[in-house]
């Protein structure tokens, strides 16, 4: 079968197993006779972080296990999605504590990129909230795993893209809500200088992201919208509100490749809204999953860009350089035309334990790319200026970089190869990804 | 206690999902399978999301002589029964090892036959309760690749419909269920068309649907009513040609 990631780009073809049980993952192991294999759990990785001959899907490993009413710890199997999560205890007045823009991932693929939040700055990444896990090594033991326990084994599997076994069960501690709503603030900047000063006095929101209209420039370089938000307390709404109102179960899936043009119109459009509405700051109180997750209504968006695909970049620059260096990539993604509408930005807190972890103090700028025959070269370019700052690239959102780019943005893959191959000598466990990046 | 239905072969794809589905209603569940350690995961899941009562047995459809046993201790006769266990077998084994042809009728055959006779007749006595058996397409017509597994559905599809005409006076409503492809371990790597291969979930609805109208027979996807169609009618002559 044909696998790719959220990009679809590239793709390969690979085997696909499934397992209910360790049991017959192992089973399924020992069948495999050619190539590597790497766990995969629902594909929103968007390059090639869970792709190889074989692939150790998690779809049928997806139960809850038990769940603690008073310290909101949730134990689950790794197939379990975050959208599972969030069906089931939203309305029971339990929130996630860190998640990512789409609901639609697993909780094995966002603990194996150490995923992070509109929270970063005050939460931290995904790890910080993790007690413990189960992970099947590549000799088929089962290994148990925390910050104090095999604690070396914990740093190399958060962000170790299924490259230290497959994580088989998790103990995440979920955060208590009071209700289903985000207190959501929008504010608008003229340019980049003001929206990296709000986002410093605006530090003492929950959650902060900026939406940055890559479109303009001059004095108006970084024109962006800053959205701010809060978990809304039961005083925060309205008395007839019912405050954890299960959401709508929405599956709309778009059947056909979208012209090239069409997402770029729709984001732009929804950026136009925000910007130019009337006031230069609004509060409003919104349902929690247009605040997080704005895509996932339309389901396989991805194919909006078309048959070739897209590559999505995203970087961090320490905060020192990272004024200087954001302005110079938004004028070189803009003089060159490369086609990315709008970007990402976020402040991010302390760099995370994990040995691979993306996130580190500083700025992150998320673009995408639809696939052009010069993409490729164009990137190459980025990649140094990102180097010459002091800055790296998400591994999840890859399919491209070289070995010396990941190698001068990851000071502590020493480490991690030290742990990776005492548990996985023989490297069982590979992905494309992986084999470029020499990890 | 709410309303119980006992699921037999409840470890498979489709099983768990209609578990799933019954459990969100708010059915108490009894699942039945052979590995009950796996059972009590599920049965763990299933509790946790849907706050309903859930019990693990040990079943297994080719003891025959377990299944009285089993149905008597249950806690109280549950509203009714979806029968889900097969197997699907491999078609050359079975043409030349007796065991792996034997295997696979009385898994999908007889063993049914054997428990879900005894639910009947306490069905029938109480007058009340609902049968759901699932069958496959593959037994609306004998076909090269798979006509062991096709004849024992096929004699599960009638067994069905025999039921079905006999339990209809006493209130007992009897529904089969005919999937096409579905995509699970069953069919894992069989490369099915994915247009017509349903997933375990939409199997469950219709599962689910078919029960509240009390239908007697359904396709899962519905298509594949006039796919079969097509090919029951295709002549002899031309049907041994084909490669299917
Ligand atoms: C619209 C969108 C928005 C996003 N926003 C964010 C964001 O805000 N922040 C962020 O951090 N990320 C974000 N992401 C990226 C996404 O959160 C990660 O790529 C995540 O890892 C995907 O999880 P998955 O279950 O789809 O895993 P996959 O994509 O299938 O796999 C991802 C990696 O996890 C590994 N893996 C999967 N399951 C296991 C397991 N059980 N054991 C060991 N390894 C495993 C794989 O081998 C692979 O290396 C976004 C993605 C999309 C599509
Ligand atoms: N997948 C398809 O394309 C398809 C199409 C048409 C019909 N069906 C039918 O759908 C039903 C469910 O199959 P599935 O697709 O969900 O595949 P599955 O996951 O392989 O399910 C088969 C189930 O049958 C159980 N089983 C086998 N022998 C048994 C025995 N002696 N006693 C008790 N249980 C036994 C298995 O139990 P263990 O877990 O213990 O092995 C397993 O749970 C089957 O009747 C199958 O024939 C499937």
């Amino acid at each position: 079968m044909l696998a790719h990631g959220w990009g679809r780009y590239p793709s390969i073809d690979a085997k696909s197993f499934t397992f209910n049980s360790e049991v017959e993952l192992r089973a399924r192991l020992e069948t495999i006779s050619s190539g590597s294999a790497i766990a995969r759990g629902l594909g929103r990785s968007y390059g090639d972080s869970s792709l190889s001959e074989n692939l150790l899907s998690t779809g049928r490993f997806n139960r809850f296990i038990s769940f603690d009413g008073a310290t909101g710890e949730l134990v689950c199997e790794s197939g379990v999605s975050l959208s599972e999560i969030l069906d089931v205890f939203v309305p029971r007045g339990w929130f996630l504590p860190v998640t990512p823009g789409t609901r639609f991932v697993t909780v094995g693929g966002a603990i194996a990129s150490d995923v992070h939040g509109k929270n970063h700055h005050n939460a931290g990444s995904l790890s910080n909230h993790v007690s413990w896990m189960d992970i099947l090594l590549a000799d088929g033991d089962v290994a148990r795993c925390s910050k104090s326990e095999r604690g070396e084994l914990f740093l190399a599997t958060c962000a170790g893209y299924g490259l230290t076994g497959v994580i088989l069960r998790a103990s995440v501690r979920l955060q208590r809500v009071e209700t289903a709503y985000i207190r959501e603030r929008t504010i608008r900047t003229k340019n980049l200088d003001e929206v990296l000063d709000a986002f410093d006095e605006q530090a003492g929101w929950t959650y902060s992201v900026g939406w940055i209209d890559c479109l303009a420039r001059g004095k108006n370089l970084g024109r962006s919208v800053l959205m701010l938000g809060e978990h809304a307390t039961r005083a925060d709404i309205k008395e007839s509100m019912e405050a954890l109102r299960p959401g709508p179960v929405r599956e709309l899936a778009v059947p056909f490749e979208f012209p090239g043009f069409f997402l770029n119109t729709f984001t732009v459009r929804a950026f136009n809204v925000a910007y130019y509405g009337k006031a230069s700051s609004r509060e409003r109180i919104i349902r929690y999953e247009p605040f997080f997750y704005p895509l996932d209504g339309v389901h396989n968006w991805s194919r909006i860009y078309g048959k070739r695909g897209f590559v999505q970049y995203q970087l961090v620059l320490p905060k020192e350089s990272g004024k200087e260096g954001l302005k110079k990539i938004l004028r070189v993604t803009a003089s060159k035309g490369l086609g990315s509408f709008l970007a990402v930005l976020k402040l991010f807190g302390k760099e995370d334990g994990p040995y691979l972890s993306f996130a580190k103090e500083g700025y992150t700028l998320a673009l995408d790319f639809p696939i052009t025959s010069s993409i490729f070269v164009e990137l190459d370019e980025l990649d140094s200026i990102v180097k010459g700052y002091g800055g790296r690239l998400y591994p999840t959102k890859d399919s491209r970089m070289k070995k010396e780019m990941f190698l001068a943005g990851y000071p502590r893959r020493d480490k991690f190869m030290e742990i990776r191959s005492t548990v996985d000598p023989h490297r069982r466990f590979e992905s494309l990804q992986s084999r470029r990046l020499g990890i | 206690m709410s309303k119980s239905v006992l699921i037999l072969g409840a470890s498979s794809d489709i099983a768990r999902a209609i578990a799933q589905k019954f459990g969100s209603e708010g059915w108490s569940l009894l699942l039945a399978g052979r590995d009950v350690e796996i059972l009590s995961r599920d049965a763990a899941d299933l509790r946790l999301r849907h706050n309903v009562d859930v019990a693990a047995f040990v079943f297994d459809a080719i003891d025959f002589e377990s299944h009285k046993k089993l149905w008597d201790s249950l806690p109280g006769r549950p509203e009714g029964v979806v029968c889900v266990f097969g197997y699907l077998g491999n078609q050359e084994v079975s043409e030349r090892n007796w065991y792996e042809a034997r295997k696979t009728i009385d898994t999908n055959f007889t063993g049914a036959v054997s428990i879900l006779n005894i639910a009947a007749n306490s069905f029938e006595e109480r007058k009340g309760g609902f049968i759901i058996g699932i069958s496959s397409v593959a037994g609306d017509r004998g076909r090269t690749s798979n006509y062991i597994y096709g004849s024992a559905k096929a004699g599960f599809t009638a067994y069905l419909s025999g039921l079905r005409a006999r339990l209809w006076k006493s209130g007992v409503k009897v529904t089969t269920v005919k999937p096409g492809f579905v995509a699970t371990r069953m069919t894992e790597g069989m490369n099915t068309p994915a247009l017509l291969t349903a997933t375990p979930q939409q199997v469950a609805d219709d599962v689910m649907r078919a029960y509240k109208r009390g239908r007697p027979v359904v396709y899962t996807g519905w298509f594949w009513k006039y796919i079969m169609l097509v090919i029951i009618h295709i002549p002899e002559r031309v049907f041994r040609k084909l490669k299917l």
